[in-house]
C-alpha cells in the first residue's frame, strides 16, 4: 500500500484595496458610489466615536473601553455586508459593526458607563448583547443559525471574535457543529495580531487562522483586514453561501489593534513601536480616502463637512448618554429574575429604604 | 518583618517557592511578560524564564486540564485564572477531574495543584466579572478552598498550599492587592483550615473571610463607639474549615454573625450557621444572623453594585438586631 496524498488544502488571501488606494478592478464589489462614500463615512464615524470614548474615559464619564483604532475596515466592511435582518454576536471591540446597523451610539456610550440598557437593542436592530467572556458566544451563534434553519428564514447568523478567542474551545465546538449541521453561520475574526499581552504566533502555531475553518469542514478565507472592500466582499460571499445552503464561513480579517487592549493597559510595556509604526502606515481609513479621492468622489470640502456633522453626531450622543437617568434599585432584581422570591422582594424593599 | 501590600506577599510567596522546588511551575493568561494582569507575577518570568513561568493561550478549561495532567506527572503547577470568574469556563475539570482523580485512582496519584484567582465585586466589571465563589467551591469535598484577608495570611497560606498534596484554590481579593500589612521576612508556612482571631471581643463573634474580614473590623470599630465588643473571626478558608475556632469564639460571645461577599442564598453563611446551631445552640444569646449581597447578578452601574454587596453598615444593623 503506497503512502500518498488523500487530501489537499490550500488557503486563499483577499485584498482588493491597495494602501496606495489604487482598487484591484477585477474584484471590485458591486457596490454603488453612494455606496462606497457610505462605507467612507462608517469608517469616520467609528474612528470619531471611538475616539470620543477614550477622551470620556481620560475624564472619568466613561468606564473600562476597548478601543478599536487601526480595526474600522474589519468591523465597518463586515458590518455593511451583514443586512439588517442578520443576527449579530459581537464580541466587545465591534463599534463599526454596531454604527453600521443604525444603533444609536448613545446607548453603546451608555453601557461603557456602567448601564446595561445600554444593550437593550432597538426595534429592527438585530445585535445581540457583547460577550466579555472571550469565545462563548459563537456558540450562541451557531445555536442562533441552528434555529433560523429550523425555521426556514431567509438570514445568516454572525459572530465576531478575536484572534486569543481561536484558543477557547467553544470556538472549536462551534465551528464544529456548524460544519456538521450546515448552518447559516459567518464567524468573523478580527485578527489584530494581540490578545492583551499575547501576540498571534504566542496564540496558535497554526501559520493563519483561517485555516482552522478546514479542519470542521467549512469554508475558510483570510482578507486583509484593513481593506474594507475586501472585508465587505468576503463577507458578502460569506453570506450569499450561506444563503444558498451551503452552510458557514470563518473569515480572518488581519488587521491591528493600534490601542491598548483598553483604557486599563499599556501596550509599550510588552510590544515593539517599530510593528505599531508598520500598521500605521496601513491605516485602513487612508486608504479609502485615497480610494475615493482617485474616483474623483471626495474632495477636502467633502471631509470638512463630514467632519463637523459627525462632531456634532457625538455630541447628541454624548448629551443624550449622560441625561438618561442611572438604573435604578428595581431595575437590579428585574433583570435577574422574572418573578422575584418573597426574599428578592425583602431585598428590593431594603435596598429602596436605604438608599433614599 | 516589613510592611507590604497583598500583591507583594503573594509575590513572595511564589518566587520563594519557585525558587525552593524546580517542581513548581507558574502558567496561565498573560502571568508570564505581562507579569499578571494584577502585576502579581512581578519579576517570575525574569527570574525563571518561560520554562517555568508559562503564557498560554485564553483558554481555561486547557490551563487546568494541562496543570492537572502536569500535576500527576510529577509537577507542582500553580495555574493562574485570569479572574475567578473564568474557572467556570473550567468548572468540569476542578470538580470532575482535578478534585476526584485522588478518589478516582484508590488514592494512587495525587493532584497537588494550585489554581490561584483573583476574585470580588467593587470594581464595576459587570455580571459575569464579579463574583466571588469561594461557597460554591466549598460544596466540593475534594478540593481546598482558602481565601486571605491580610498580606501575612496570603503569603503563609499559599506558601502551604504550594506544599499540599491535595488540590487547592487560593482565592484572592481583587481589592485588597495593594492593601498593606506587616508581613515576616522569608520562610512563612500558615497551616490550611486555622482560623485566626482578627479582632478579640466580648459580644458578638464576626465571621468572615477575605474582604470583609476588613468590612467587619469596620463594623466592629462602629459598634466600639456604641458600647458592643465585636470579635472578628477570620476564617482564611473554607475548606478545612475551622469549625472549632468558631465554636470555641461562639461559646464566650454567645452571639455570631456571618458575613460574606457573595449571594446570601445558598451562601457559607448557612453553613455555618447550621453547624452553629447543631453543636452549641444552648450556648447562644440570640439566633445566628446572616449578612451578604442581595440576590441579584451583579450590576455594572457603580450605586447600584455597591447597594446590591454588604458594608460595615449592614455589618452593624444586623449586629444591632441581636440585642
Ligand atoms: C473566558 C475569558 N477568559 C479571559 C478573559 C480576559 N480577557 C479579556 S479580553 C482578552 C484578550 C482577548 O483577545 P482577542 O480575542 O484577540 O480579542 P481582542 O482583545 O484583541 O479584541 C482576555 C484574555 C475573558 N474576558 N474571558
Ligand atoms: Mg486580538
Amino acid at each position: 500500500m503506497p503512502k500518498q496524498p488523500i487530501a489537499d488544502f490550500t488557503i486563499e488571501r483577499l485584498s482588493i484595496l491597495a494602501p496606495s488606494g489604487q482598487a484591484d478592478e477585477s474584484l471590485m464589489p458591486d457596490l454603488s458610489d453612494s455606496q462606497l462614500l457610505q462605507l467612507y463615512e462608517l469608517l469616520s464615524y467609528t474612528r470619531m466615536a471611538d475616539q470620543r470614548a477614550l477622551d470620556l474615559q481620560r475624564e472619568g464619564r466613561l468606564g473600562t473601553y476597548p478601543a478599536s483604532l487601526g480595526q474600522e475596515a474589519a468591523q465597518v466592511g463586515s458590518g455593511f455586508a451583514l443586512r439588517s435582518q442578520d443576527w449579530i454576536f459581537p464580541a466587545f471591540r465591534e463599534l463599526g459593526v454596531f454604527l453600521c446597523h443604525n444603533y444609536p451610539l448613545e446607548l453603546i456610550y451608555r453601557y461603557w458607563s456602567g448601564d446595561e440598557r445600554g444593550q437593550q437593542s432597538p426595534e429592527g436592530c438585530n445585535i445581540f448583547p457583547m460577550s466579555i467572556a472571550v469565545g462563548t458566544h459563537i456558540l450562541h451563534a451557531a445555536g442562533a443559525a441552528l434555529a433560523a434553519k429550523y425555521r426556514g428564514d431567509d438570514l445568516v447568523a454572525a459572530a465576531f471574535l478575536g484572534d486569543g478567542g481561536t484558543s477557547k474551545g467553544d470556538f472549536h465546538e462551534a465551528l464544529n457543529m456548524a460544519g456538521v449541521y450546515k448552518l447559516p453561520l459567518v464567524v468573523i475574526c478580527q485578527n489584530n495580531q494581540w490578545a492583551i499581552s499575547v501576540s498571534r504566533q504566542a496564540q496558535t502555531a497554526a501559520q493563519t487562522l483561517a485555516q482552522k475553518a478546514l479542519s470542521y469542514g467549512i469554508h475558510g478565507l483570510q482578507v486583509d483586514g484593513n481593506d474594507v472592500l475586501a472585508v465587505y466582499q468576503a463577507t458578502h460571499e460569506a453570506i450569499e453561501r450561506a444563503r444558498a445552503g451551503e452552510g458557514a464561513s470563518f473569515i480572518e480579517c488581519e488587521t491591528y489593534r493600534m490601542a491598548d487592549h483598553t483604557t486599563a493597559d499599556d501596550a509599550q510595556r510588552y510590544r515593539d513601536p517599530q510593528e505599531v509604526e508598520k500598521w500605521r502606515q496601513r491605516d485602513p481609513l487612508l486608504r479609502m480616502r485615497r480610494f475615493l479621492d482617485q474616483q474623483r468622489l471626495w474632495s477636502p470640502g467633502d471631509q470638512e463637512q463630514l467632519e463637523l456633522t459627525l462632531k456634532e453626531r457625538l455630541n447628541r450622543a454624548v448629551r443624550a448618554a449622560e441625561s438618561a437617568a442611572p438604573p435604578g434599585a428595581e431595575e437590579m432584581f428585574r433583570y435577574t429574575c422574572h418573578q422575584l422570591s418573597s426574599r428578592q422582594q425583602e431585598q428590593l424593599k431594603e435596598c429602596l429604604d436605604g438608599s433614599t | 518583618m516589613a510592611e507590604i501590600t497583598t500583591r507583594e506577599a503573594i509575590n513572595q510567596a511564589l518566587h520563594e517557592e519557585l525558587e525552593r522546588d524546580e517542581k513548581i511551575i507558574l502558567l496561565g493568561e498573560d502571568v508570564g511578560l505581562y507579569e499578571g494582569s494584577f502585576k502579581v507575577s512581578k519579576g517570575l518570568y525574569a527570574a525563571f524564564g518561560e520554562q517555568r513561568v508559562i503564557d498560554t493561550p485564553i483558554a481555561e478549561a486547557g490551563i487546568i486540564g494541562m496543570a492537572c495532567g502536569a500535576a500527576m506527572g510529577g509537577l507542582r503547577p500553580i495555574a493562574e485564572i485570569m479572574t475567578v470568574n473564568f474557572a467556570i469556563v473550567a468548572m468540569d475539570q476542578i470538580v470532575n477531574h482535578v478534585a476526584k482523580i485522588h478518589y478516582m485512582f484508590g488514592g494512587q496519584l495525587q493532584v497537588p495543584l494550585v489554581i490561584r484567582a483573583p476574585g470580588g465585586g467593587g470594581n464595576q466589571l459587570g455580571a459575569q466579572h464579579s463574583h466571588s465563589l469561594e461557597g460554591l467551591f466549598m460544596h466540593f469535598p475534594g478540593i481546598r478552598v482558602v481565601c486571605p484577608s491580610f498580606p501575612a495570611d496570603a503569603k503563609g497560606l499559599l506558601k502551604t498550599a504550594i506544599r499540599s498534596a491535595d488540590p487547592v484554590l487560593f482565592l484572592e481579593h481583587e481589592e485588597l492587592y495593594g492593601v498593606k500589612g506587616d508581613v515576616p521576612d522569608g520562610e512563612l508556612l500558615i497551616p490550611l483550615g486555622v482560623a485566626d482571631i482578627k479582632r478579640a471581643g466580648r459580644d458578638v463573634t464576626l465571621i468572615a473571610l477575605s474582604k470583609m474580614v476588613y468590612t467587619c473590623l469596620e463594623a466592629a470599630e462602629q459598634l466600639a463607639a456604641e458600647g458592643i465588643d465585636a470579635e472578628v473571626l477570620d476564617l482564611r478558608g473554607l475548606n478545612p474549615l475551622d469549625m472549632a475556632a468558631v465554636i470555641e469564639s461562639v461559646g464566650r460571645t454567645r452571639r455570631a454573625i456571618t458575613v460574606e461577599e457573595s449571594w446570601l442564598t445558598g451562601g457559607w453563611g448557612g453553613e455555618i450557621a447550621a453547624r452553629i446551631m447543631e453543636t452549641c445552640f444552648d450556648v447562644l444569646d440570640a439566633p445566628v444572623l446572616r449578612v451578604a449581597a442581595a440576590d441579584v447578578s451583579a450590576p455594572y452601574n457603580k450605586q447600584l453594585e455597591q447597594l446590591a454587596i454588604p458594608h460595615a453598615e449592614d455589618v452593624v444593623t444586623r449586629v444591632k438586631e441581636l440585642f
